[in-house]
């Protein structure tokens, strides 16, 4: 028999509820509020794809470390869908608890060692309220103020919360502010005793902000200066393209009611990407924002903007494959995908941002490398980082940042007689200059087409101009290293090493952390961009094994680096997770572990140089 | 198709038009395509229609899917900026164009391959949408650039070159414009440029999605006796409803015509096109007669041209998105970027 769990500030509560039934607000309310007690949360939404009927759960880890990855087992069930009882039952901790709707008499047996939290939720709101949907809608608010009495959220958070969420409908404060002290007022009369998990007031959250990737990403299009958007709707990156008009609405629409932007719903991703290479052909920043299968529809389009040479951003929130394959669960399978979109010789440069902050930031600067380098750049997040609300650094931005557009030739230029070859390689950076629509009477026109063409864009299908202007995009893909971010190091001296990337970067730094506890410290390197910095080359090499861990099957980033850098494939070992659900710190240490078990390898501090 | 070069379309009269540029300056690279093919003579209405128009050549954008109708903006208007896009793709890029730089011209080129099998998806959303743009289809019911397979406009019961008959039923791009939206619809045969210049040019004035079905013989592959897209064909069963006349803003109107017998539609910005009327029923400004009176000839095996329908007071697609009037691409950075300060106030919602 296991005592009950007893835990301040470090736990995790997971709500399992049904699609559409509205716990959506309650669940963030509830995120929030420990938030506000100064405490680091991170909140998933695990959920099918369907819009009503279908289980769905919102997992909060409460982290006063400020652990932000996901961690496996759940301590307190919140129990809302008799539908996924067992299974729900099946994640408690030994110790842990579990909240349900105690109105009617429970058929299903708890698991052993768990404390039951009864509380006649329906009965609570039938007698509250009169109309169906409250009664439904009140549940939700009602466990979220059971769940502050027990673990001693201050009520006045809440109603600070619920004051700001409503701020436009007033009527709402009271009657959510009453269902809160419902629910609290049962906990504190009928469940005597408490429970073992509280929360206590810190202030470890800082100035951080809590916001989902694909907000942080739209806002750095908006940023970035993107004017244009053409998107065909697709789970995860939905909320992006949406992101993006919400908040152009607020900032970019003229007093007078004109719109500095416009987004497009295309009809299909071929139409959204098209859209966009016409509108960067002409010389507006522009993006779509879509995930797997979109790339996947984009390629012949995305193969023709690498060779015409045209900046687009494409966003790629990924998820597992293929169409319909896990909408809804999220991945890191498109690199290679994205890394060689198109059809002959490609290779298109990729960001991979680790948080929201990241997110922001890579966004805005896409827009600046594809036009100083004339060509599509990706931006790769997943659903775990773009569909979840994550604690990061606030967004920043230098008032004197000025947009880059890179070699384009204006009116001036082109009059004071200088010569114009679209594909010419003028500073011997690969990077030619490009003219746009409509700039000067009799100079700088010129025809675009794929690769039949010579430096000068008259049509050729002569060989030794293909391979010349292959050369040149080449060195032209090399110069994109000066702009990229570089990879993020954790070096402790170890011999051994992981990289990763993107959306495993919290579960990884716990795991780092948990390695260097039991005195088995590794080496770390994040990569945040394709093609890699020379030090990501350098890191391989000066390590015995390293680690490359990712969430797909095939290694895909792997496969990148042993082609960038010709790198001895059994350098690197990959550890992959790819099951749909984020990554965790203890998936993470058990592969590793297991890994130098079976190669019996003892961990290393490298020879120090006295 | 053939490598060797041919002389430059040579004009009798180097006259200058109002921006004093000659025929020539509107002109591209020597045409490769086959000596015959109907696709040049469109590139020749076209070249016309702006000269006379005097249209800043470089204020033009001409786009493009794949096939030999999609190579010839190589070989017109070389002051413009041209791409040659993706098989069936060119409506999305002109769409992208457009609403990048709402000011300039857009002359979208392709063929029936291109817009009616491959892009017909394209094709019918572009319609919808109304871009300002003059989409010009040269329609010979096969993929020239492939050679000689039926497309989605050849005639059920076509016979090809070989004898092989084709027995799909045919798609008219022309009813399909009218009816996904398109504001301007008209169809015209290469070999007709008096009906076919004054089209181009109404279209380029129009505002809104114009588009033009010209009928334009493959000499190579299809224009054989069996074929309803040859020069013969075409020339036989030609029905025009009406003849245009484009009489620009500005411009006094010289030709009286007989009662009754001529119809004047004021364009968006003014200009008047005259349209003869050469059937005395039809009504372009009325869609769905339009498009009933086009299957009644159509079911006759005649070939309908002249300008089938027209709505010219129709908003275009920055009209109804509430787009500033300076173009996207010229927007300053001051204009774009809302700032740190607004930053700030953004991450304070998000605590
Ligand atoms: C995706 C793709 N599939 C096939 C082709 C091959 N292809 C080139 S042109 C063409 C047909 C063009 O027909 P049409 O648009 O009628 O032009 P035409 O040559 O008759 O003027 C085809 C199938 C291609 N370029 N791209
Ligand atoms: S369409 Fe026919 S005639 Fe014209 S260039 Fe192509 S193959 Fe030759
Ligand atoms: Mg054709």
């Amino acid at each position: 028999m296991h005592g009950r769990l007893e835990r301040t500030n470090d736990f995790v509560v997971k709500f399992a509820n049904v699609n559409g039934s509205g716990s959506a607000s309650a669940n963030q309310l509830f995120a929030k509020a420990i938030l506000r007690m100064g405490v680091p949360v991170s909140p998933r939404n695990i959920f099918p794809s369907n819009i009503q009927g279908l289980p769905t759960w919102y997992e909060v880890r409460v982290s006063e470390a400020g652990y932000l990855g996901a961690r496996s087992g759940v301590d307190l069930m919140v129990a809302m869908n008799p539908e996924t009882w067992s299974q729900d039952m099946a994640s408690v901790e030994p110790g842990g608890y579990v909240l349900y709707d105690s109105t009617r008499a429970r058929t299903h047996g708890l698991p052993t060692g768990c404390q039951a939290l009864g509380v006649p939720l329906t009965a609570l709101c039938s007698e509250a309220y009169s109309d169906a949907r409250q009664r439904q809608l009140f549940k939700n608010t009602m466990y979220v103020g059971v769940l502050a009495q027990l673990l001693g959220i201050e009520f006045a958070v809440l109603e600070t919360l619920v004051r700001d969420q409503f701020k436009r409908k007033a009527p709402l404060i009271n009657a959510n502010l009453d269902a809160l002290s419902r629910g609290w007022a049962y906990a504190e009369a009928h469940l005597e005793g408490g429970i073992g998990l509280q929360i206590q007031r810190r202030d470890a959250c800082g100035d951080r902000i809590f916001i989902d990737g694909n907000t942080a990403a739209a806002l750095g299009a908006i940023y970035g200066g993107a004017t244009f958007s053409a998107w065909y709707p697709i789970t995860p990156s939905s909320s992006l393209a949406e992101a993006y008009m919400h908040y152009a609405e607020r900032l970019r629409v003229d007093p007078d009611g004109q719109r500095k932007y416009v987004v497009v719903q295309a009809e299909d991703e071929l139409a959204a990407i098209g859209m966009v290479v016409g509108a960067a052909w002409n010389g507006a920043r522009a993006f779509t924002a879509t995930s797997g299968p979109g790339i996947s529809l984009m390629q012949e389009f995305l193969g023709l903007a690498y060779f015409a040479e045209i900046p687009a951003v494409i966003f790629d929130v990924q998820r597992g494959g293929p169409s319909t394959g896990m909408p809804t669960r999220t991945q890191q399978s498109d690199v290679l995908a994205c890394a060689h979109a198109g059809h002959g010789d490609t290779r298109h440069p990729l960001l991979l941002p680790s948080d929201p902050r990241e997110c922001f930031d890579f966004s805005a600067l896409a827009f600046d490398l594809a036009d100083r380098l004339q060509t599509p750049v990706f931006v790769l997040s997943d659903l775990d980082i773009g569909m979840n609300e994550r604690l990061c650094d606030p967004l920043d931005w230098d008032d004197a940042r000025t947009l880059d557009r890179g070699k384009v030739l204006d009116f001036d230029a082109l009059d004071s007689g200088a010569a114009f070859g679209r594909y010419l390689d003028v500073d011997g950076d690969g990077i030619p200059y490009r003219t746009l629509p409509g700039t000067h009477p009799e100079r700088g026109a010129f025809f675009t087409r794929g690769t039949t063409k010579d430096a000068y864009a008259r049509y050729s299908e002569a060989g030794d101009d293909y391979v010349a202007n292959m050369e040149r995009l080449l060195r032209k893909y090399e110069r994109a290293l000066r702009w990229l971010p570089e990879p993020v190091l954790h070096e402790c001296g170890a011999s051994d090493a992981v990289i990763f990337f993107g959306s495993t970067a919290p579960a990884m730094h716990e795991a780092l952390d948990m390695f260097a506890d039991a005195g088995a410290a590794l080496d770390a390197l994040r990569v945040r961009s394709v093609p890699f910095h020379p030090k990501v080359g350098a890191f391989c090499e000066s390590h015995r094994l390293v680690f490359v861990v990712e969430q797909n099957r095939d290694g895909q980033l792997r496969s990148l680096l042993i082609e960038q850098f010709d790198l001895d494939p059994k350098r690197l070992v990959s550890l992959c997770h790819y099951d749909g659900t984020p990554i965790t710190a203890r998936f993470i240490v058990n592969a590793i572990s297991h890994q130098m078990d079976e190669r019996k390898v003892v961990p290393l501090r490298k020879q120090v140089e006295p | 198709m053939t490598y060797i070069r041919k002389p430059k379309i040579q004009h009798p009269r180097l006259s200058r038009n109002a921006l004093g540029l000659t025929r020539r300056d509107y002109e591209g690279a020597v045409s490769t395509l086959c000596a015959g093919c109907g696709h040049d003579s469109i590139s020749a209405a076209i070249i016309e229609a702006c000269y006379e128009m005097s249209l800043p050549a470089h204020r033009i954008a001409k786009l493009s899917g794949i096939g030999c109708s999609s190579k010839t903006p190589t070989y017109f208007l070389s002051r413009s900026h041209g791409f040659n896009s993706v098989h069936g793709r060119m409506p999305a890029v002109l769409t992208g164009a457009y609403m990048a730089n709402r000011d300039l011209v857009y002359i979208g080129v392709s063929g029936d391959g291109d817009s009616a099998s491959i892009g017909l998806g394209q094709f019918a959303h572009a319609m919808r949408r109304g871009v300002n743009m003059t989409y010009i289809v040269e329609n010979n019911g096969v993929y020239g650039l492939t050679k000689g397979q039926f497309s989605a406009t050849a005639d059920y019961g076509a016979k090809n070159k070989r004898g092989v008959q084709n027995f799909d039923e045919a798609i008219d791009l022309a009813t399909l414009a009218i009816q996904m939206g398109a504001t301007f619809v008209a169809r015209s045969f290469s070999g007709d440029k008096a009906q076919l210049v004054p089209l181009i040019q109404a279209a380029i004035h129009h505002r809104g999605a114009a588009f033009i079905d010209v009928v334009s013989p493959c000499v190579t592959f299809n224009n054989h006796r069996e074929s309803t897209k040859g020069f013969d064909y075409v020339r036989a069963h030609n029905a025009a409803v009406n003849r245009p006349d484009l009489i620009p803003v500005r411009e006094e109107v010289r030709v009286s015509y007989p009662e009754g017998a001529t119809e004047t539609v004021e364009l968006h910005d003014g200009s008047l096109l005259q349209l003869t009327k050469c059937a005395a029923d039809y009504n372009p400004r009325d869609r769905t007669r339009a498009i009933n009176a086009i299957q009644e000839r159509q079911r006759l095996n005649q070939v309908v041209t002249g300008l089938l329908y027209i709505d010219p007071d129709a908003p275009d697609l920055h009209d109804e998105m509430g787009t500033v009037s300076c173009p996207l691409n010229q927007l300053s950075d001051a204009e774009l970027i809302p700032g740190r300060a607004q930053l700030e106030v953004i991450n304070q919602a998000h605590r």
